[in-house]
């Protein structure tokens, strides 16, 4: 469904992307990892459009979409859904407001049924009854668990997640990631997510591809990545303590 | 020599590059004013807080420049005996020239710091890459409704300006210098012409639209830092006030 050829960027003068060859299975969660600032982020807008290529293709379906702007863009942004870092909730809105937007301006739904579609949400993530309440007046879970409704509202094909459990402590970042899966599992939509949290990702990843350089080192099912022999990939993930080289000694 | 010219050929080709990227912004802002959905709500919220939020701090300026201009134009005109004109002295200074760009500059400080701000803030909170996400252009959303509400609440604020200004020199010039109140209202009367008002109504609607445009392109192209915010906002409020002030001559030279 997502699929990147040979994609390139420079930001600052600086090679950040210097040939990303890269297919998203659909209807699964894609875990993306790598160094601090390697660029997964990066990557990740250029999925949705957010910034183009210097060079190479960006894929959604059998629409190519690294020139594209404007309505043809929109169209194509109709299948998507993006939790940004901070969740990005409009600041001057309520929770239910921001959840409602997409409804409101896209669908130009009105009234109850707008409601009861947010109430339901709310509900999904466990945010039933905060809906009156402010951005600001939220702790780091619950914003993120707000953009979480938000992202969901449409019932998008694609949700990209960028490092959606960033600044949160341990237990919080957990239920952040039993939510993504159980909703991802619920609804079967494509999920892309950028994330530091090893190794709790490869228990609810279905594929993992590290960015390295510039390049994808390795993409492969969770299971499959977690016995890389590449020593450098296998240091990064190792950091958490769980993962043996083979033959080595553990505990 | 060679090193300096370079990086002076640098600096003129950024600054040319920007004045073509604000360009673009207001363009392709107006663009999306004719295409549907038409915001109204939006604009109408923007119309509140451009507008009726300023009017207090307009208010206040207007009727303190009208004072001290009825102050300094009596002791001016009495030396010639021509208290008489004190009112059309105060009227035509206020129509023409310190109602629009006074007002502006204070919108400017007031409003415009704080659209540059809130987009800014937008910016670096990613809010403004949600709504592209969306599929919802930020340009129609945010901005154009900026600039409409600035269009058209500039120039109400600077008629509220107008009268609370030669009001203000009413006030100095009839109840506390002895001026005739006749003389002060009737020179007004004589000496303010249509070509007067329709010119300040041209400078606010310009001055207007200068300052949702600027200040709504330095936050919309904020770093991504506090310290890029800070200055987008000085920069914005700065740039504004130039612009409102060197737009004001070029004006002033075209409709005399």
């Amino acid at each position: 469904m997502i699929k990147l050829v040979g994609v390139e960027k420079k930001l600052g003068g600086q090679p950040v992307l210097q040939g990303v060859d890269l297919s998203i299975p659909v209807g699964k969660l894609t875990t993306i990892i790598g160094r601090s600032g390697e660029g997964k982020s990066v990557l990740l807008k250029h999925m949705i459009g957010l910034m183009q290529p210097d060079r190479g293709e960006v894929w959604v379906g059998d629409v190519e979409i690294s020139r594209l702007s404007g309505t043809r863009l929109n169209d194509v942004r109709k299948r998507f859904a993006m939790l940004f870092q901070g969740a990005a909730l409009f600041d001057s809105f309520s929770v239910f407001e921001n959840v409602a937007f997409p409804l409101r301006e896209k669908l130009r739904m009105k009234g109850p049924a707008v409601a009861k579609r947010v109430e339901e949400k709310l509900e999904e993530v466990g945010l039933a009854g905060m809906g009156h309440k402010f951005p600001a007046e939220l702790s780091g879970g619950m914003r993120k668990r707000a953009g979480l409704a938000r992202a969901l509202v449409m019932e998008p094909e694609i949700i990209l997640f960028d490092e959606p459990t960033t600044g949160l402590d341990p237990l919080m970042a957990k239920s952040i990631h039993d939510l993504i899966i159980t909703m991802q599992r619920r609804f079967g939509f494509t999920a892309v997510m950028v994330s530091h949290e090893i190794p709790e990702i490869f228990g609810i990843s279905d594929w993992v591809a590290m960015l390295r350089k510039g390049k994808i080192a390795l993409m492969a099912p969770a299971a499959e990545f977690q016995r890389t022999t590449d020593p450098e990939i296998h240091e990064f993930i190792s950091v958490g303590g769980t993962v043996a080289l083979p033959g080595s000694l553990v505990g | 020599m060679t090193n300096v010219i370079e990086q002076l050929g640098a600096r003129a080709i950024i600054r040319v590059q920007e004045m073509g990227r604000m360009l673009l912004f207001v363009l392709s802002a107006c663009a999306w004013l004719v295409r549907p959905p038409f915001r109204f709500h939006q604009i109408m919220k923007q119309l509140h807080f451009i507008g009726y939020k300023s009017v207090f701090v307009v208010v206040l300026t207007a009727g303190f420049t009208g004072m001290v201009l009825a102050l300094q134009g009596y002791y001016s005109l009495r030396k010639f005996g021509s208290e008489g004109l004190l009112g059309s002295a105060v009227a035509l200074s206020m129509i023409r020239e310190l109602g629009p760009v006074l007002a502006a500059l204070m919108v400017t400080a007031r409003a415009g710091s704080a659209m540059t701000a809130e987009i800014g803030i937008m910016r670096i909170t990613e809010q403004i890459d949600a709504l592209d996400t969306m599929a919802i252009n930020p340009l129609q959303y945010l901005i154009a409704p900026k600039l409409v509400a600035g269009v058209i609440g500039v120039p109400l604020l600077v008629a509220i300006f107008d009268v609370v200004g030669i009001y203000g020199g009413s006030l100095v010039g009839v109840d506390l210098l002895g001026v005739s109140e006749g003389a002060y209202w009737n020179s007004i009367e004589s000496a303010v012409e249509w070509k007067d008002i329709y010119g300040g109504i041209l400078k606010s609607i310009s001055f207007g639209l200068i300052i949702s445009w600027i200040c709504c392109y330095k936050g919309f192209y904020t770093r991504q830092s506090a310290e890029g915010l800070g200055s987008a906002t000085t920069e914005a409020v700065v740039l504004s006030s130039v612009l409102i002030l060197v737009w004001d001559y070029f004006l002033t030279s075209v409709l005399l």
